[in-house]
C-alpha cells in the first residue's frame, strides 16, 4: 500500500468531522473518496496531507508512519495536493507558479541564489523547462507567461494540476478538480487525469462529479457523517443501498428502486 | 539590464547638478533607497510587513558611532560588525515574531521598532541619549571620506550592488518561494517549502540591508540621534516600498528618491509644506494604486497591446 490511513479521526469543538476512518490505497489506482457535503472528505484530505494533525489514528505513505509530519515534510516524501479552493499564486505569472512545484528537486542556498551562481542559472532553465513541459501536459502550454490571476477557472484547477505534477509526486491528491467546471473542461480534466495515471502516479480524488468519479476510479470509499459508510469498485459502491440511501435519503432510495423497474 | 540602466542613471544624474548639495540630496536617496530595496524584499515579495525597520537603521547609525569613539573600532569594522549584529537581532527575533501574520506581525514589528528607539534613548552612557552622539569620518585605506559628492558615489555604488543581489535573489529558487508564500502560505507549503525558514531568511537579509543604510546615514550626518530608530522613520521606509511599487525593485529607488526629493523641493511653500507632502502623496496613491513603477509599467504595457 502507498497510502494508509489507520482509524484515523479529528474533532472540531466536539463534532467528529472524521470519525475512525480507515483507507489502504494501492499504487497506481485511482481511488475516490465521495460522500455528501460536510461527509468530511476534504477533512481527511487535510489529514492525511499534514495540514491537520488527527486526534486519534495514524497515517503511513509508503509504509512509513508520517502522522504529525508537517505539509513541507510530506511534500518532499512524494505527497502532493490540490485545493477545492483555489490557491494559486496569482501575482507570479503561469510558468511561474509551475516552477515553484519543483522547489522540492531544486537545491538552493541564499548565497548562491543572491550572487547568481552558475548553478543557479543551470537550475532555473532546467526548472523552467520542466516547468514548460508540465504545462504542456495540462494543456497550458500557451498561457506560460499570463500572469496565473488572469486565467479562467477550469484553467486555474488545470494550473493546479500542474504544479502538483512539477513536483513529481509519488501520490497526488485532487481535491474537487472537477467543481465548477463545465462538461468540455471536465473531459478535459479525464483525459489529464488519465494520463497521470498511466505515469504511475497514484491520483486520490475527492469529486462530486459521479460521472467522473465513476469512470475513472479502481476503488470508492464512501463517507457520510464523518464514517466509512462503503467501499469497494465503483459498480459496487452504485449498488450498495446504504449508499444510494445516503445520497437521496430513504424516501428518495425507494423512488430510485422503483426507478430501476 | 535594468541595472545597466540604473548604472548609467548614476554615472549621467551629476551632469545635471547645479550645486554641490545636490549630491547631498543624491547620497540621502541612495542611502534611503538601499534600506527600501532590504524592506521591499520582505513586503513587497514575501509578503510580510514591518513597521519596526528603522529600528536596524539605528542598529547600522549607532554601530559605527559606538564602535569608533568608545571601542577604538574603525568606522569600516563598525559597519560589518552592525551588519551582523543586525542581522543577528532579526534572526533572533524573528523566529517568533514572524509567526504571526496581518496587522499582529505589524504591531509586534512596531513594538520591537520603539524597543531600539527606548533603548537608544536611555543608554546614555554608550549613545550620547536623546541628544545623539558625534560619529567620526569613515577612513578607507587612509582615505579619510567627507564631501557629499565621495557619498553620493558611495552610496550609489553600494545600492546598484543592493539593487543586483535583490534582483538576483529573486530570480532563484528562494525568490519564487518568498513570492509564493505571498500568495498562499498553504500550497507553499504543500510543494516543499519550508515557510517559516524562508520568511526569517528574508527577514534577516532586509535587516541587514537597513543597517548598512543606517551605517551610512551616520557617517554621511558625522552627527546620530535615537530619531534615525523612531517609529517616523519605520512608517517613511514603508511609504517609501508602497509609494514605489511593492515587489518592484526599481519602484524602490523611485519611492526613495520622490520622498527624499519632495520636503526639498516643497520648502518654498514654507508652513504649507508637510500639508502639501501629504496631499501628494495621497493623490500619487490614489491614482497609481500599485505604487508608481508597476502602475506606469502596466500603462505602457496596455499600449503595446
Amino acid at each position: 500500500m502507498i497510502l494508509e490511513a489507520d482509524q484515523v479521526s479529528i474533532s472540531f469543538g466536539g463534532v467528529r468531522a472524521v470519525d475512525g476512518v480507515s483507507l489502504a490505497i494501492a499504487p497506481g489506482q485511482v481511488f475516490s473518496i465521495i460522500g455528501p457535503n460536510g461527509s468530511g472528505k476534504t477533512t481527511l484530505f487535510n489529514l492525511v496531507s499534514g495540514i491537520y494533525l488527527p486526534n486519534d489514528g495514524s497515517i503511513r505513505l509508503a509504509g512509513e508512519t508520517v502522522t504529525g509530519l508537517a505539509p513541507e515534510q510530506l511534500a518532499r516524501r512524494g505527497l502532493s495536493r490540490t485545493f477545492q479552493n483555489l490557491q494559486i499564486f496569482s501575482r507570479m505569472s503561469v510558468l511561474e507558479n509551475v516552477m515553484v512545484g519543483r522547489q522540492r528537486h531544486e537545491r538552493t542556498g541564499i548565497l548562491a541564489d543572491l550572487l547568481h551562481w552558475p548553478s543557479v542559472k543551470r537550475q532555473n532553465a532546467a526548472t523552467r523547462e520542466a516547468a514548460r513541459a508540465a504545462l504542456v501536459r495540462v494543456g497550458l502550454a500557451d498561457a506560460a507567461d499570463r500572469p496565473a490571476g488572469s486565467l479562467a477557472y477550469g484553467a486555474l484547477k488545470r494550473l493546479e494540476i500542474a504544479r502538483a505534477l512539477a513536483s513529481e509526486p509519488t501520490v497526488l491528491l485532487l481535491d474537487e478538480p472537477a467543481a465548477g467546471c463545465n462538461a468540455v473542461e471536465t473531459q478535459e480534466l479525464d483525459r489529464v487525469i488519465r494520463s497521470i495515471v498511466k505515469q504511475g502516479i497514484t491520483v486520490v480524488l475527492v469529486e462530486h462529479d459521479m460521472r467522473l468519479v465513476m469512470n475513472i476510479s479502481d476503488r470508492v470509499h464512501v463517507l457520510a457523517s464523518g464514517k466509512t459508510l462503503s467501499e469497494g469498485t465503483p459498480q459496487q459502491v452504485r449498488s450498495d443501498a446504504a449508499v444510494v440511501e445516503a445520497y437521496l435519503g430513504v424516501h428518495g432510495s425507494q423512488e430510485a428502486g422503483r426507478a430501476f423497474y | 539590464m535594468p541595472a545597466i540602466t540604473v548604472g548609467i542613471f548614476i554615472i549621467v544624474l551629476p551632469a545635471f547638478f547645479p550645486s554641490a548639495y545636490y549630491y547631498r540630496i543624491g547620497a540621502l536617496v541612495f542611502i534611503f533607497a538601499l534600506a527600501v530595496v532590504g524592506l521591499n524584499l520582505l513586503m513587497g515579495f514575501a509578503g510580510q510587513v514591518s513597521l519596526g525597520h528603522a529600528g536596524f537603521l539605528g542598529i547600522g547609525a549607532y554601530a559605527v558611532a559606538i564602535g569608533p569613539v568608545h571601542l577604538g573600532a574603525p568606522p569600516w569594522l563598525s559597519l560589518f560588525a552592525g551588519a551582523i549584529i543586525s542581522g543577528t537581532v532579526a534572526f533572533v527575533v524573528g523566529r517568533p515574531i514572524l509567526r504571526l501574520k496581518g496587522h499582529y506581525l505589524a504591531v509586534a514589528t512596531l513594538g520591537f521598532g520603539l524597543l531600539i528607539a527606548i533603548v537608544l534613548t536611555n543608554e546614555a552612557n554608550w549613545t550620547g541619549g536623546p541628544d545623539g552622539m558625534n560619529v567620526p569620518a569613515l577612513t578607507l585605506f587612509g582615505w579619510r571620506v567627507h564631501g557629499s559628492a565621495a557619498w553620493y558615489w558611495i552610496a550609489a555604488v553600494t545600492f546598484l550592488g543592493g539593487f543586483l543581489l535583490a534582483l538576483n535573489l529573486m530570480d532563484s529558487p528562494t525568490g519564487r518561494a518568498l513570492q509564493a508564500i505571498h500568495d498562499s502560505e498553504i500550497a507553499a507549503r504543500v510543494l516543499g517549502i519550508d515557510v517559516a525558514r524562508k520568511k526569517l531568511a528574508v527577514f534577516v537579509i532586509s535587516a541587514i540591508y537597513a543597517s548598512v543604510a543606517g551605517s551610512y546615514l551616520a557617517l554621511f550626518n558625522g552627527l546620530i540621534t535615537p530619531d534615525v530608530a523612531g517609529f517616523l522613520r519605520s512608517i517613511e521606509l514603508v511609504a517609501m516600498v508602497v509609494l514605489g511599487g511593492m515587489g518592484s525593485i526599481v519602484g524602490s529607488l523611485v519611492g526613495a528618491a520622490v520622498l527624499v526629493v519632495l520636503p526639498q523641493a516643497l520648502t518654498i511653500f514654507q508652513e504649507y509644506e508637510q500639508a502639501l507632502l501629504g496631499l501628494i502623496v495621497m493623490i500619487f496613491m490614489i491614482f497609481l494604486r500599485r505604487g508608481m513603477v508597476p502602475s506606469v509599467a502596466a500603462v505602457f504595457a496596455g499600449w503595446h497591446k
